[in-house]
Formats: structure tokens, C-alpha cells, sequence
């Protein structure tokens, strides 16, 4: 029942990968076809380059009310003093109790937009709308010092926000 | 105890400092050890009669049951639950590994961490889909994917925040379970990922795979092709049954020996990309912060560790004599290749017996015995595995950690055996 797996090139890597026991089992092939419309409502990823940012946008001063009617209770005003993660402030990654707060820590402002869609908030999340997404986004990078109160962010802008934190991470895959 | 042979005496001459005795000894019948005993229930044991006639044998048991529970004197075998008061659907439960043995942590004890809770996912409703670069971007019904090819292989999951109260100043003290518990270990069987990608067809250049779950964050996170197309899972069972719900069901991601976070419960998507998409739990979370301000990123091994699990802090040994010292080891680098046990804070160390099966990613237990003179001693576990990794002491991993990396602590755990037999965590 099963065959051997033909060779596949991964130019990119120039690696061969060799499947468990050099052998993939054949399967039943039962998978249907997925629609590009239907991939489009399923995708939620945000890359680094804005690939799959949404239309819409939004300013920091459009996002504090939003922020402060869904977001605070958890995380506390202007992002510090919740039971939730601190969101902006803190100590530097150097000092003895560092905070790894969005200003300090997070390298993509598109992960801001891509977490603030998939997940928050916790209470009822997907039910902000993508405007809603942009401006809080906004907020959170304008309490960091990041951009200002009315800059609007949105599929063009979001990517090109440079983070504090950029260059802050050793990739240990693939191995250096 | 039987009359010792010439043979059996040298075995009994200790073979490191501490008491530590020879691990050949096991294989050697009749010798009587003492069993450290969690505190309560030594205390109960000696002061019940012995019963000629138990009341359990005068009238029928209980009749059949269509699932079995654990017997309601075992009911301290529990996870220990630690979560956010104000979102107690986001937290974490320990599996209780100081009051277990073997090497299969039964289901309903795996450790959780749940980012928004356990969805309760009607399995007819739920899809795989797998798209991005692939020629045939394609959808899977759990029907489908219940028709393909199956493999099955023990191994470990293990949070990459397991332990991390290691971190700490002071030693936590805490039951074995309820410190270093973010980790199990299951049979899991399911789809080898590599059969449903081939399916789908891979571009060139498509180097990661975002998994997606269908929990109420989406938990997203970027895994590399060549281990998804290596030895990933689709895993549908754990244990022999269907995944329990807190632990995917009706399909996760099963990465052997990588971090926890990786292996994807509820999985609903692969995305195949050339890049990572440098999700929220691969960026602000699951990284380690290094005393020179950058932090490691995609540490996705989990390092040699182990640790004594019997005897350990909450037990108590009842007198000087012949005890077995028992834990766990695991790497994510391969097989467990040798446990070393020391009962002088590391001054010496012997070798313990590795009990069989010894697999690779995998829980492996260890044994050894012990005479307790009754004077102070620091009882320690060092793991090494095929591929050369050694567990670190733990003033060599703040050496070159720091302390706030929270993520990968695989330190040695050292654990104070005081004259009364009661037993404390410390720094040593």
C-alpha cells in the first residue's frame, strides 16, 4: 500500500526532504478543491509586508474610545497597571526586570493589526471591525511613541512603521 | 529480606557519594525499599487496621461502567490549574508528573495551555484547509482525513514556559508536577503531514507552514516545511482514543520534540508561505530575551532535561535506608542517552538504569537506588542524549541566559533531603 515518494526540490533551502522511512504512504487523495473567495474569508495572516492587510484604516484618536470601552478593563489605561500582558512603557531589555511591551519588544507593528483581529478582545473576539482593528492598532503604536495621534494607519501604512525593536532577534532557524 | 550473595554485596557498596548505589541492583529480587511517601496519606496508611476480612469482599462491586474513572482514593492525582482571574479561559494546568510513573501521561492529566479557552468543536463542522503556495489549495473533512494512511509514535509535548519559575531568585517550592508539569507525554496517531502536503502540492519556495487553530484566539504560528514534511502529525488520537478536547480535538498538529506552542491544536489551517508571518506567539511570546538586549527567536528544540520525580518536595522518607530514586528524562534532540544521578549536590554521579522502551522526543524513566544515611543530602538528575546535548547546571544556563528569557528553562533541579525526610527545592 504504499509507494515511494517521488523527489521533491526545494530550490530555496537546496534541500532534499526525506520523508519518515524514505517512504510516504499514498493517500486517498479526498481533498476538494478550495475557492479563492473561500480562502479569502478563512485567511486571517498579516505578514511583515502587509501581505493580507484588509481594506480600511484608522488614527490613535479614533482608537483611545475604543480602546478604553474594550480594551482597558483587561489591560489598563493607556496600556499598563491590568491583570493583562503590559501593552506599552516598561523598563528596557537591558535592566534587571525588563518589559517586554510593544514598544520595547514586539519587531511588526502588522502582528499589532494580525493578534487585535484574530484574538482580542478575549470577551468577544472577531467582533471589532477592521476600522475598529486599525485604530486601536494606531493607539497602541502612538502611546509607545511609535507614530502620532492622528496618523492613519491602514494597509499601506502599517507595513512601513518601523518598530523600536526591528532588528532585536537572533534567529536560531535555520541554523545560522 | 533474602540472604545477600557475595555478588549481591558488592553491589550494595555505593558507586557515588551521597549513598548512591549500583543500578544492576533492581534486577536483583527480595531487597525491600523504602517508598517516600506523599505526606497525608502516610499518615492514614499506619493508622488503618490490617482488615482479614475488608467489607469489599463480603457484598458484589460495583457494576460495569461505560468509561472508567480513577478510584476516588487517587482523586489528589489531579491537574493543578493556574489562570488569569479576569480571563480564566487563558492560563495553564500542570500535569501532576510527582505522582506518576512510567512514561505515559494518561489523557485527562496532559497538561492544557489554553490562549482563550477549550472550543467545543462539532467534528462535522470542522475543515482543514491548506493553501498559499500550493498548486491544489484544497479543504479536509475529519471523515476525509479519518481515511488516511495512520502512524502512530510516542513522544513528549513540553511548553516552551515549562519550569520557568527556574528563573526565579528564590527556589519555588512547589510539588515536582506543579513546577516542571508543562510537559506529557501520549501516543498520538494520526495522518503523517507529509502525505496531505504532497496532495496539495508544494510550490517552490514554499519553505514555512502557518498553522492556524479553530480556538477563539485563532492561535496562529509559523512552522518550518522540512520538519512538517520530517515527521509532523495530524494527529486524530492520543492514547488510542479520539484527542480529548482540551488537547485538540478532533485534530492537532504533533511536532515530535519541538516546542509545545508549535503543535497546534484544533487545527483548522496551513497556509504555505516563503516567510514566516512572525505571528504574536513567535515574536512578543515564546522568545528568549538574552542579557544583550536581542533575544532568540524560533528556538524550536526542546532541550536535555530531567528531573527526580520520586522522591521529591511534598514527600517524606520515613527513616534512613534503602530507598529507589526514580524521574524522567526527555530531549527533543533524540534518545535519552544516559541519566546521571548525584546525592551530594553534584559532587559525584552515577549512572541510573534507563527503563525500556527508550525512544527518541520521548518521556524516558529512570531508576536508580539509594541508601539515605539520614544526614542532610542534595539528590540532583543531569540528562544527556545521542546527539551530545547535556543538561545544564543551572548557574552555567543564567551564565549564558540571563534570567529573563521566561522560555526554555532546562536547568539540573537540585533537590534538599533534610534529617526529618522531608524534602525542599533549593539552589545548589
Amino acid at each position: 500500500m504504499s509507494t515511494p515518494r517521488p523527489f521533491l526540490l526545494l530550490p530555496l533551502l537546496g534541500l532534499i526532504y526525506t520523508p519518515v522511512g524514505g517512504v510516504t504512504p499514498e493517500g486517498p487523495r479526498l481533498g476538494r478543491p478550495a475557492a479563492a473567495e473561500a480562502i479569502a474569508e478563512w485567511n486571517l495572516n498579516v505578514f511583515p509586508d502587509g501581505t493580507g492587510l484588509p481594506p480600511g484604516s484608522g488614527t490613535a484618536v479614533e482608537g483611545k474610545p475604543i480602546y478604553e470601552r474594550r480594551c482597558a478593563a483587561c489591560h489598563g489605561a493607556e496600556g499598563g497597571g491590568g491583570s493583562a500582558d503590559e501593552l506599552a512603557g516598561g523598563n528596557g531589555l537591558t535592566s534587571a526586570h525588563a518589559d517586554k511591551t510593544i514598544g520595547t519588544y514586539w519587531p511588526y507593528a502588522t502582528t499589532v493589526f494580525d493578534f487585535i483581529r484574530r484574538a482580542m478582545p478575549l470577551d468577544a473576539p472577531r467582533s471589532l471591525s477592521d476600522g475598529e482593528v486599525y485604530a486601536v492598532t494606531a493607539y497602541l503604536l502612538h502611546i509607545n511613541g511609535i507614530i502620532g495621534a492622528g496618523d492613519p494607519m491602514n494597509a499601506n501604512s502599517l507595513p512601513r512603521v518601523m518598530m523600536p525593536n526591528r532588528d532585536g532577534f537572533i534567529r536560531l532557524y535555520p541554523k545560522p | 529480606m533474602r540472604k545477600l550473595a557475595q555478588s549481591d554485596s558488592d553491589l550494595l557498596s555505593p558507586v557515588a557519594g551521597g549513598g548512591l548505589l549500583d543500578r544492576r541492583l533492581f534486577l536483583k529480587t527480595g531487597l525491600v525499599f523504602g517508598a517516600a511517601t506523599l505526606l497525608p496519606s502516610a499518615a492514614a496508611a499506619s493508622a488503618q487496621p490490617i482488615d482479614a476480612k475488608p467489607p469489599w469482599m463480603l457484598r458484589p462491586g460495583a457494576p460495569f461502567s461505560n468509561y472508567g474513572e480513577p478510584s476516588p482514593y487517587e482523586n489528589k492525582t489531579i491537574r493543578w490549574i493556574a489562570a488569569n482571574a479576569k480571563a480564566p479561559a487563558n492560563g495553564i494546568s500542570w500535569t501532576p508528573l510527582h505522582r506518576l510513573e512510567g512514561i505515559i501521561t494518561p489523557s485527562g492529566l496532559h497538561f492544557e495551555r489554553h490562549h482563550n479557552g477549550v472550543p467545543q468543536i462539532e467534528p462535522a463542522r470542522h475543515r482543514l484547509l491548506i493553501h498559499g503556495l500550493v498548486r491544489k489549495p484544497l479543504f479536509f473533512s475529519i471523515d476525509d482525513l479519518l481515511r488516511y494512511p495512520t502512524v502512530s509514535r510516542l513522544c513528549f509535548i513540553e511548553c516552551g514556559g515549562n519550569s520557568n519559575a527556574g528563573w526565579h531568585e528564590q527556589p519555588m517550592q512547589a510539588a515536582a508536577g506543579y513546577f516542571h508539569g508543562l510537559a506529557s507525554c501520549s501516543e498520538w496517531s494520526g495522518v503523517p503531514l507529509a502525505v496531505l502536503l504532497e496532495e496539495a502540492g508544494l510550490e517552490p519556495g514554499a519553505t514555512w507552514l502557518i498553522a492556524e487553530g479553530a480556538d477563539a484566539i485563532a492561535m496562529n504560528v509559523s512552522i518550518p516545511v522540512a520538519k512538517a514534511m520530517d515527521d509532523a502529525i495530524l494527529a486524530l488520537y492520543q492514547n488510542g482514543e479520539r484527542l480529548r478536547p482540551e488537547n485538540g480535538y478532533p485534530v492537532r498538529l504533533v511536532l515530535p520534540g519541538w516546542e509545545g506552542v508549535l503543535n497546534v491544536k484544533w487545527l483548522r489551517r496551513l497556509h504555505a508561505a516563503e516567510a514566516p508571518v512572525m505571528a504574536r506567539n513567535e515574536t512578543a511570546k515564546y522568545t528568549e530575551l538574552l542579557p544583550s538586549g536581542k533575544a532568540r527567536q524560533f528556538t524550536f528544540v526542546m532541550d536535555a532535561k530531567s528531573l527526580i520525580t520520586h522522591p521529591s518536595p511534598g514527600m517524606s522518607l520515613n527513616g534512613a535506608g534503602l530507598y529507589q530514586i526514580t524521574g524522567l528524562a526527555w530531549s527533543g534532540g533524540g534518545k535519552v542517552s544516559r541519566v546521571e544521578v548525584s546525592a551530594d549536590g553534584g559532587k559525584t554521579w552515577a549512572a541510573a538504569a534507563l527503563q525500556e522502551p527508550v525512544l527518541p522526543q520521548c518521556f524516558t524513566r529512570f531508576r536508580i537506588p539509594w541508601r539515605w544515611s539520614g544526614a542532610p543530602a542534595i539528590l540532583k538528575s543531569r540528562a544527556f542524549d545521542e546527539t551530545g546535548r547535556v543538561q545544564p547546571e543551572r548557574s552555567a544556563l543564567l551564565a549564558e541566559r540571563g534570567s529573563q528569557g521566561y522560555f526554555h528553562y532546562n536547568a539540573i533541579v537540585s533537590w534538599a533531603v533534610a534529617p526529618d525526610g522531608t524534602i525542599s527545592h533549593v539552589y545548589a
